[in-house]
């Protein structure tokens, strides 16, 4: 029997995206079950929206006051306990999954698989290195349990048609206290998650400056896109560091991903690959952008972006 | 206090990665090596703190074959105190590494292990994390700020969601993330400095560590390429390309 336990990702009493995500790569396993676990001090209002996954054949939550932040120290033991009986462990490879999922495995005695791309059957997955510009088959031994976090550009977020039981039940792991939440500090915004919107709009060094960001704010909430930006305008103060797009921060996949005043530097190109549709604007004809871009404009982003807004209407 | 610091040596990131048309593996013959950019944010921030009296002692540690110690050098180099060569000709899974550097941390005593967050070549992300697991101690991954006082960490982890804080008793592991700092320049001078300090070479089958080989790689291969678009000249000409896409 192959039995699939999936971590679910949340913050504030909402489940992030990243679960259903996770969910699909589960489904591409077709295995007898795929139960998703909800560690909180409050599970029931995400366990609500994680039972409505197409997919899912059981929601257990985990209500514990030592769950109210997801540290990792406090969630792997719990996480190895529930996964007896379990062939599968998948976690969304986001920053919340990376940083779990291996303390998982190292106390369940096994290497991880991280950033799955493709199922090719239960233990043989395809995953990238070199920052993508390699993609390796692994197999993993058929007689250990897989940990896997799964590379959400990779895969669609399964639909919410479903309505799954809950159950509530209790693991009984000594939890750690050496590892302390202080706080979260968190840009406000209205406009849509970068992870998962399906439009995009992201600035580079081009922009200049903090102030100039404006004119992409503006153009993004024309088209209701949420907003990215390359490494160098992140190092250079333009924006926090949670809008980073590339490498070594958000690998995305929206359907339209617009980069304006961005080279293409390997390290964002990586984090864009799966985009449907990416266009370039960039006053440098010669950016290594334009080599991956479906449509390239050559100019003036100050220029452009209010022609564009003008052309919209 | 003793600040562990994992060293590994990878193919440099501005080396433009080819795989073999065989799809063994990819090709390193020939190919410029260099310590992983994380790992050198992590030998440096253990220097800034030993530079603030924090640590007394800064040990880089490489997993790797004979040849190693020339890259753990560098580590020397830059300012470590002495070096940690374990040694084996076989490739080495996280999980193998976390339980070497396990067998390290109880013979060191170390109050603090600094890694990258990843290696840039196989992208894992989990050595740290699997330490701390292994360890039993906490884990702050991804650091952008790190303060150490009365015997606790309080990291700054750039996460998804922004910047969370969190503190951690020590002794800790912590994994580095590009923003913690930006690395020294290695001087001429710190290079002969570094010929006579210390590195100590294990074997790494005498340290007894049950090695992890759950996953096999089987074939390597080029990622697909996105084909070259087309170019527009106006946003006019832009709007109409992207509206019959059915994008806006």
């Amino acid at each position: 029997m192959t039995k699939i336990l999936v971590i679910a990702e949340h913050l504030g009493g909402k489940l992030n995206g990243s679960t259903a995500r996770a969910v699909s790569a589960a489904a591409a396993v077709k295995p007898d079950a795929i139960d998703v676990i909800v560690l909180s001090d409050a599970p029931d209002a995400v366990a609500a929206e994680a039972a409505k996954i197409d997919g899912v054949s059981k929601v257990l939550t985990v209500a514990r006051a030592e769950n109210a932040q997801s540290l990792a120290a406090v969630y792997a033991p719990q996480i190895v306990k529930a996964a007896a009986g379990y062939t599968h462990v998948f976690a969304p490879s986001t920053t919340f999954g990376k940083d779990l999922a291996p303390r998982v495995a190292a106390l369940l005695g096994v290497s991880q698989v991280s950033d799955v791309m493709t199922v090719e059957d239960p233990h043989t997955f395809k995953r990238p290195i070199y920052a993508g510009n390699a993609i390796v088959t692994v197999e993993v031994d058929a007689s250990s349990i897989v940990v896997a976090t799964i590379r959400t550009a990779s895969w669609p977020a399964a639909a919410s048609n479903g309505s799954a039981p809950i159950e509530a039940i209790s693991v009984d792991a000594a939890l750690p206290s050496h590892t302390r939440f202080v706080e979260l500090q968190q840009g406000k915004s209205d406009r849509p998650d970068l992870q998962g919107a399906p439009k995009v709009v992201s600035g580079g060094r081009g922009v200049g400056s903090k102030e100039n960001f404006e004119i992409i704010y503006k153009f993004a909430d024309k088209i209701g896109a949420a907003v990215g930006a390359s490494r160098a305008a992140v190092d250079a103060g333009y924006v926090p560091n949670e809008m980073q797009v590339g490498q070594t921060g958000k690998i995305i996949a929206p359907e339209l991903y617009i980069a304006v005043g961005i080279s293409g530097a390997i390290q964002h190109l990586t984090g864009i690959k799966d985009a449907g549709t990416i266009v370039a604007i960039n006053k440098d004809g010669e950016a290594p952008i334009f080599e991956i871009a479906d449509i390239g404009l050559v100019g003036d982003l100050f220029k452009i972006l209010p022609d564009l807004e003008a052309s919209l209407g | 206090m003793k600040i562990l610091v994992g060293y590994k040596r990878v193919v440099d990131y501005n080396v433009r990665i080819q795989v073999k048309p065989d799809g063994t593996g990819v090709v390193t013959d020939g190919v410029k090596l260099s310590a992983n950019p994380f790992d050198d944010i992590a030998l440096e921030e253990a220097l800034r703190l030993r530079e603030k009296g924090v640590a007394d002692e800064v040990v880089v540690v490489g997993i790797g074959p004979a040849d190693l110690t020339a890259h753990l050098r560098n580590g020397l180099a830059m300012g470590a105190n002495r070096a940690i060569h374990v040694q084996t000709a076989d490739a080495v899974s996280p999980l193998t590494a976390a339980r070497t550097l396990l067998k390290l941390v109880e013979k060191e005593q170390p109050g603090l292990v600094i890694l990258g967050k990843q290696a840039i070549d196989d992208d894992a992300n989990q050595t740290g994390q699997m330490l701390a697991a292994l360890w039993d101690r906490p884990q702050a991954t991804f650091a952008g700020k790190v303060e150490i006082a009365d015997g606790k960490a309080k990291v700054t982890r750039e996460v998804d969601a922004g910047l969370e804080v969190i503190e951690a008793d020590l002794p800790a592991v912590i994994t580095t993330d590009l923003r913690l700092n930006e690395p020294r320049f290695i001087k001429l001078p710190d290079i002969m400095k570094a010929k006579s300090k210390p590195i100590d070479v294990i074997e790494l089958g005498s340290l007894g560590v049950e090695t992890a080989d759950h996953i096999k790689t089987t074939h390597y291969a080029a990622p697909p390429k996105r084909s070259k678009g087309v170019m527009v000249k106006d946003a006019a000409e832009l709007v109409a390309a992207l509206k019959q896409k059915g994008l806006l």
